[in-house]
């Protein structure tokens, strides 16, 4: 919205008063560009393998800040290559579902009667599927690279999205404020895209903030399992499992990936929560 | 001799439950039909995507013979066409028979079903009762408190919980109990033996009994100041008795509904749970068989899961009917 830009400075506003938001914010800001710009600064490749320090805790051998893993591999420099792969995979997937989602039920939603039934029919079958499981079958099928991952995630992600845009543009549709424009004299295109896109826009974007940890989790589930990202490529789930094994004897190897993790999802909930209160201050 | 008034109202009393009754039973039937259809895409799709994809049960890393390869794929009837296979697939479904597995060669994917579903079920429904019994009674408590300490403190709690995936809390929880404390052990499975139970169950509650409180927590508030509430409270009902008796039960509807999604959290953290306490349950079997690529095990244990999760909603949408007094009257969601 061009002019006077209400909503939108409005919301901008909202959120940078929510202190905790403006916070998770600014972590997956860092996180963000250690993940993309911190390991050739730290001086390991990832699958390098350090002979001297094997197995070392934090702190307690030159340049390994956060100790190596069992083949002495550093394991900051592997954690952000994780959190690289996971960042990467979690943000396309989502713009995947975020393409096909918002298309669909754009296009329902707009059609509306027969064809918006038939559309809604095949996304109620498809979310009544048990969806874990058939990403399991896809990485099965398919192999077990990121490509796969990223498919299998996405082909079944975009269905809350088409839902909530769908109910969204058949809402906006019979508004006043449509009305008004059609009153006004406004051509089809122009109630698009000046009245419908941008009221849209903001369960969109909310929805999609929400989406990301949801993809993150997902792939790092599967990766967690053996059946996604496949070593020696690192990613949270898979070095979760090796910290997982070896938790008895070297904690870090556990505690390092798995808080990196969690911090991840939480700023990420907590931001699409934020996010959902500055644009939506009905609830206030 | 007959107070014919009561004898109407009687009567209509039974009429009027009769039809209660029916409604519930139609209801039930058009759920269970309408579940059918669900199977069937779920059945078939898992059956065409295993059969359209590159590559099949028997490649190995070292090539077969040609001849041993071709008698391999006669006996386990894929030298057929597919619609043959599917057709055969379908017909031994029917009678409860779902092949053979490519890779544990001794034994039919009925028999690791069977050997794994009431594993899988124990601590499944033992993660959900333990989660609504801690869940909605610690929501309750934090509605009551509300933004005082005991609320922050659920609610902190909740968060943490509910940003924590199963496969984070399952190695903590076996590194703190297990290896620090040594009060459970690590892993193990022994029929009876109720200790193995206890860190798998807590795992898979744990995310379950977050969001049953932050829900049951919101819902009640949002309840409370509903105006009906006010009208009770302005005829002078006892706060236990409003609570009991006019909040709670509409306050619940949210949390039933969330049932559903509740028993698919836990059967998909079941995987996590059975490979990590090493519990010979249907994930285990389910995450081996993906590993192995043997197909006609995961397709086997995704049609068991998902008819599970469709039997599950379906009981929760009756609960929810049962609890709804709109619903109870129409008979329709």
């Amino acid at each position: 919205m061009s002019g006077r830009g209400g909503l939108w400075r409005d919301a901008l506003q909202r959120l940078a008063a929510n202190r905790m938001a403006m916070l998770c914010l600014a972590i997956l800001l860092l996180m963000t560009a250690a993940a993309v710009f911190g390991p050739p600064l730290l001086g390991f490749r990832q699958d390098q393998i350090d002979w001297a320090h094997m197995a070392v805790p934090p702190l307690s051998a030159q340049g390994h800040w956060l100790g190596t893993d069992r083949l002495g591999r550093d394991m900051l420099v592997r954690t952000l290559h994780g959190l690289r792969v996971s960042l990467a995979i979690a943000l396309s997937a989502t713009l995947v579902s975020l393409l096909i989602g918002v298309s669909w039920g754009a296009t329902a939603g707009y059609l509306r009667g027969r064809a918006d039934a038939v559309m809604m029919r095949v996304v109620d079958i498809l979310y009544a599927l048990p969806q874990v499981f058939f990403v399991i079958i896809l990485t099965v099928l398919l192999g077990r690279s990121p490509a796969t991952l990223l498919a299998a995630i996405g082909a079944f992600g975009w269905l809350t999205m088409a839902r909530i845009v769908r109910g969204q543009a058949l809402a906006l549709r019979e508004r006043e404020f449509v009305e008004a424009a059609i009153v006004g004299g406004a051509g089809t295109a122009r109630i698009v895209a000046r009245h419908i896109v941008p009221n849209l826009l903001g369960p969109v974007i909310v929805y999609a903030t929400l989406t990301v940890p949801q993809v993150i989790l997902v792939e790092s589930f599967l990766s967690f399992l053996g059946i996604g990202i496949q070593e020696p490529l690192a990613s949270l789930g898979n070095l979760i499992a090796d910290g997982a094994v070896e938790m008895e004897t070297a904690t870090w190897m556990l505690a390092v990936p798995a808080a990196c993790l969690v911090l991840l999802v939480f700023c990420f909930n907590f931001l699409g929560d934020g996010l959902r209160d500055a644009l939506d201050p009905r609830d206030h | 001799m007959y107070d014919k008034s009561g004898f109407a109202e009687a009567a209509s009393f039974f009429v009027r439950a009769n039809a209660a009754v029916m409604t519930m039973l139609g209801f039930v039937a058009r759920r269970l039909l309408g579940a059918v259809p669900t199977l069937a895409v779920i059945i078939t799709l898992s059956f065409m995507m295993t059969r359209l994809a590159p590559g099949g049960p028997f490649d190995e890393d070292q090539a077969l013979p040609p001849a041993i390869r071709a008698n391999l794929e006669a006996a386990y009837g894929l030298d057929q066409p597919v619609t043959v296979q599917f057709g055969r697939y379908v017909a031994g479904l029917l009678h409860g028979d779902f092949g053979p597995s490519y890779k544990f060669r001794d034994f039919t994917v009925t028999e690791l079903i069977a050997s794994g579903l009431p594993v899988s079920l124990t601590i499944g429904a033992a993660a959900i009762l333990l989660a609504l019994a801690l869940g909605i009674p610690a929501g309750i408590w934090a509605a009551l408190r509300q933004d005082r300490i005991a609320d922050r403190f659920v609610m902190s709690l909740a968060v943490a919980g509910i940003s924590v995936p199963v496969f984070v809390i399952a190695p903590f929880l076996a590194l703190v109990f297990g290896i620090w404390l040594r009060w459970l052990p690590v892993a193990g499975w022994a029929p009876g033996k109720l200790t193995d139970l206890v860190l798998p169950v807590a795992t898979l509650a744990l995310p379950v009994i977050a969001y049953l409180a932050r829900l049951m927590r919101g819902s009640l508030l949002e309840v409370m100041r509903a105006p009906w509430i006010r009208a009770a409270r302005a005829r002078g009902l006892p706060q236990h008795r409003i609570l009991l008796r006019h909040a709670l039960p509409a306050a619940l509807l949210p949390v039933v509904s969330y049932l559903g999604p509740a028993v698919a959290a836990v059967l998909t953290g079941s995987l996590v749970v059975e490979t990590i306490f090493g519990l010979p349950g249907m994930g285990r079997h389910l995450v081996q068989g993906a590993l192995n690529r043997d197909y006609t095990l995961v397709m086997g244990m995704v049609i068991v899961y998902a008819a599970l999760m469709i039997v599950l909603n379906l009981v929760a949408d009756l609960v929810y009917a049962w609890l709804d007094p709109r619903i109870r009257r129409e008979g329709r969601t």
